[in-house]
């Protein structure tokens, strides 16, 4: 994070635009700075409910709330209640994420009572079985990967810089990223996630975005759709909250036990 | 035991608790489930049967206040069963309080507490007594009444246990199945010392994450969750085996390491007063290979070694054995996971395998199929009297 910062304020030395910026610096640039607008907010919780649809048309529905809590200088930390489907009712997932290295994941299983350290290395695979990986909802931070300004152009009305983003995660399912942001708030309106054989996999689009604490843009519906399965899945968020006064202790393997 | 008839009002009670629970601020989740048995060998005793049903109900009703500092939970579970009426009972899971201080929680009544990392055998596993009749893996656990501060410090947490009153061990009835030959009668139970069914025990355990280790350090002094037997015969002269349960202390340790795709586990006990003192220990590795063949399963391999020194009379079939297991979780919108897995004892190759698997139908339907089966087991092996008892178990369950 250093050195990025370092890099940025060397960049700020530099001419304006149109000398030698290559690609990398202002794809770089762009997400530092997205980066920075995102910081500050502490801690959040919120309610979320997963539609998952086949490719029949067919839909089911998961439940689940999450609490954050803001970390500097390393990925955040969370903690995941599960509501719905009824069996996996108080379940609880607790992540410190990592940027580069594994995530430190505990899972706690209500039956036995039981909290297990589970392994993180691989963070691709299907979140309780819906189009979205952990990696796609995980704290997002600017170390994960490289990048690289494409081109701007204009989606669904706005300005927007349209940036490759290559995962620097050895396990990540993705060999490339297409993310658009949009040039007034730096906000990802829309992802595509080329999979390890380099072909579109699936895509992204975050809508319905609502300004919180008078800086801090969510997107309350993100839909993501799988290309190669033709399944899809939609995320609604609700009941988002700052600043609620979080600290440590509601994010250690205690608080997994009794999170309800 | 409870009877039949109180069985069923406990069901009759069910839609009024259900209905006022909605009104008021108590949060109710749970599940009801219908079990069905086969066991496909003739049985060793005339008395058993080759097939079972039975019916069980645990019910979840928790409220929270303070801010969700303080809390109650209450768990009751009972099950009726067809042929055993030693199987068809009423527990207590749960019925706590807790409160939550900044550095400390306190939770005070019955309740059910889990240590350790293994899979094939749970060692350092000591707060509750083992409800056997429920399932012969030993997971489901009796409440437990205690006392439990945890002390949560920047070196780990403590744990301190005051636990009062003493569970007996649930063992099946004479027409129960599975079961070891002759039939043990829990009413029979034997303490040796009125110390030992009296007194209150006591358990201190830390626990603490670091980096990539979480670790465990017990210690239990108080009346063995694990009986010793002895024989008996009844009025009729007929042969059966005694519980009996003496004073120990057992300081236990457990680690996992979580490297990658790899968690490195170990538990080790040593404990003193059944006997000899001994040690015993469990140990292996879990590796996760994900997306197999570029779909989403991902298969977990589990590879352990058990080492048990206790005496014979323990009954720990664990000496010197090997498990090995695999755990396909397909990651599907019905969460499908299954794990097959085999203990096999070095020194005599009996070998006991296990089959587990279930599947969510629609959002609160799960169906779930175990099969066990018990092969080559020598006659000195604890499985012996078990080796006709291979049975097929499926099951339908109603969470809300």
């Amino acid at each position: 994070m250093r050195k990025l910062l370092i890099s940025i304020a060397m960049l700020s030395l530099l001419p304006p635009a149109g000398f030698a910026v290559t690609a990398e610096e202002k794809g770089l640039t762009i997400a530092v700075e997205a980066d920075r607008r995102d910081q500050g907010w502490q801690d959040s919780k919120a309610a979320l409910q997963m539609i998952l649809r086949n490719r029949q048309g067919e839909t089911s529905e998961r439940k689940i709330r999450s609490r954050t809590l803001e970390v500097q200088g390393d990925g955040d930390k969370s903690l995941i209640i599960f509501d719905h489907p009824a069996d996996v009712k108080n379940t609880a997932f607790l992540t410190y994420s990592h940027a580069t290295t594994p995530d430190d994941q505990w899972l706690y299983l209500p039956a036995l009572k039981r909290v297990k350290r589970i392994a993180s290395a691989n963070k691709s695979g299907p979140f309780m079985g819906s189009e979205f990986a952990f990696e796609d909802i995980s704290s997002p931070e600017v170390d994960k990967y490289s990048y690289k300004w494409l081109r701007d152009e204009t989606f669904d009305g706005q300005e927007a810089f349209v940036l490759e983003r290559i995962p620097r995660y050895e396990h990540s399912g993705y060999t490339r990223q297409e993310a658009w942001l949009d040039k007034e708030h730096y906000r990802v309106l829309k992802v595509d996630y080329y999979d390890r054989k380099t072909a579109l996999l699936k895509t992204l689009l975050a809508t319905e975005f609502k300004r919180y604490l008078n800086q801090y843009w969510r997107a309350h519906r993100m839909d993501m759709e799988n290309h190669l399965t033709g399944k899809s899945t939609t995320l609604v968020w609700s009941d988002i909250e700052f600043r609620n006064g979080f600290s440590e202790r509601d994010f250690d393997r205690n608080s997994l036990k009794r999170a309800r | 035991m409870i009877s039949r008839k109180q069985l069923l009002l406990i069901f009759a009670a069910w839609l009024p608790l259900s209905l006022w629970a909605e009104q008021s601020d108590w949060r109710v989740s749970g599940f009801v489930s219908a079990q069905a048995w086969y066991f496909w060998q003739e049985p060793l005793d005339t008395i058993q049967s080759d097939s079972n049903v039975s019916l069980a109900v645990r019910p979840e009703f928790y409220k929270a206040w303070n801010e969700g500092r303080d809390s109650i939970n209450f768990i009751p579970f009972g099950r009726v069963d067809q042929r055993d009426s030693d199987r068809t009972h009423f527990d207590i899971r749960e019925l706590k309080w807790q409160h939550v201080g900044s550095d400390w929680e306190l939770r005070v009544g019955a309740d059910v507490v889990f240590w350790g990392v293994a899979e094939s055998r749970h060692l350092v596993d000591i707060i509750n007594q083992t409800d056997v009749v429920e399932n012969i893996d030993g997971e489901d656990k009796l409440g437990q009444p205690m006392v439990n501060l945890s002390l949560i410090r920047d070196w780990g947490t403590i744990d301190f246990f005051v636990l009062a009153g003493f569970r007996k061990r649930t063992f099946p009835g004479p027409a129960g199945r599975p079961r070891i030959h002759p039939p043990v009668n829990p009413d029979a139970a034997v303490f040796e010392s009125e110390d030992a069914k009296e007194s209150i025990d006591l358990a201190l355990r830390w626990s603490h994450t670091i980096g990539n280790w979480d670790i465990g350090l017990s210690h239990f002094h108080g009346t063995s969750r694990d009986p010793r037997f002895g024989f008996d015969t009844d009025e009729s002269g007929a042969l059966f085996l005694l519980p009996i349960y003496e004073r120990i202390d057992q300081t236990g340790v457990d680690a996992q390491f979580t490297w990658n795709s790899w968690l490195w586990k170990l538990e080790a006990i040593r404990r003193t007063g059944q006997g000899e003192s001994f040690n015993a220990a469990v140990g292996g590795f879990e590796y996760t290979l994900y997306g197999l063949f570029d779909s989403a399963t991902d298969l977990g391999l589990v590879g352990e070694y058990l080492y048990d020194g206790g005496p014979v009379e323990t009954r720990s079939p664990f000496e010197s054995d090997v498990f090995t297991g695999f755990r396909f979780m397909l990651n599907d919108e019905q969460s499908t996971e299954a794990l097959f897995g085999c203990i096999l004892d070095l020194n005599s190759s009996s070998r006991f395998c296990s089959i587990e698997a279930r599947r969510r139908f629609g959002a609160h339907w799960v169906g779930s199929a175990e099969v066990r089966t018990f092969s080559s087991v020598p006659m000195l092996d604890p499985f012996f009297t078990l080796r006709q008892d291979d049975y097929i178990q499926l099951e339908l369950a109603y969470y809300f």
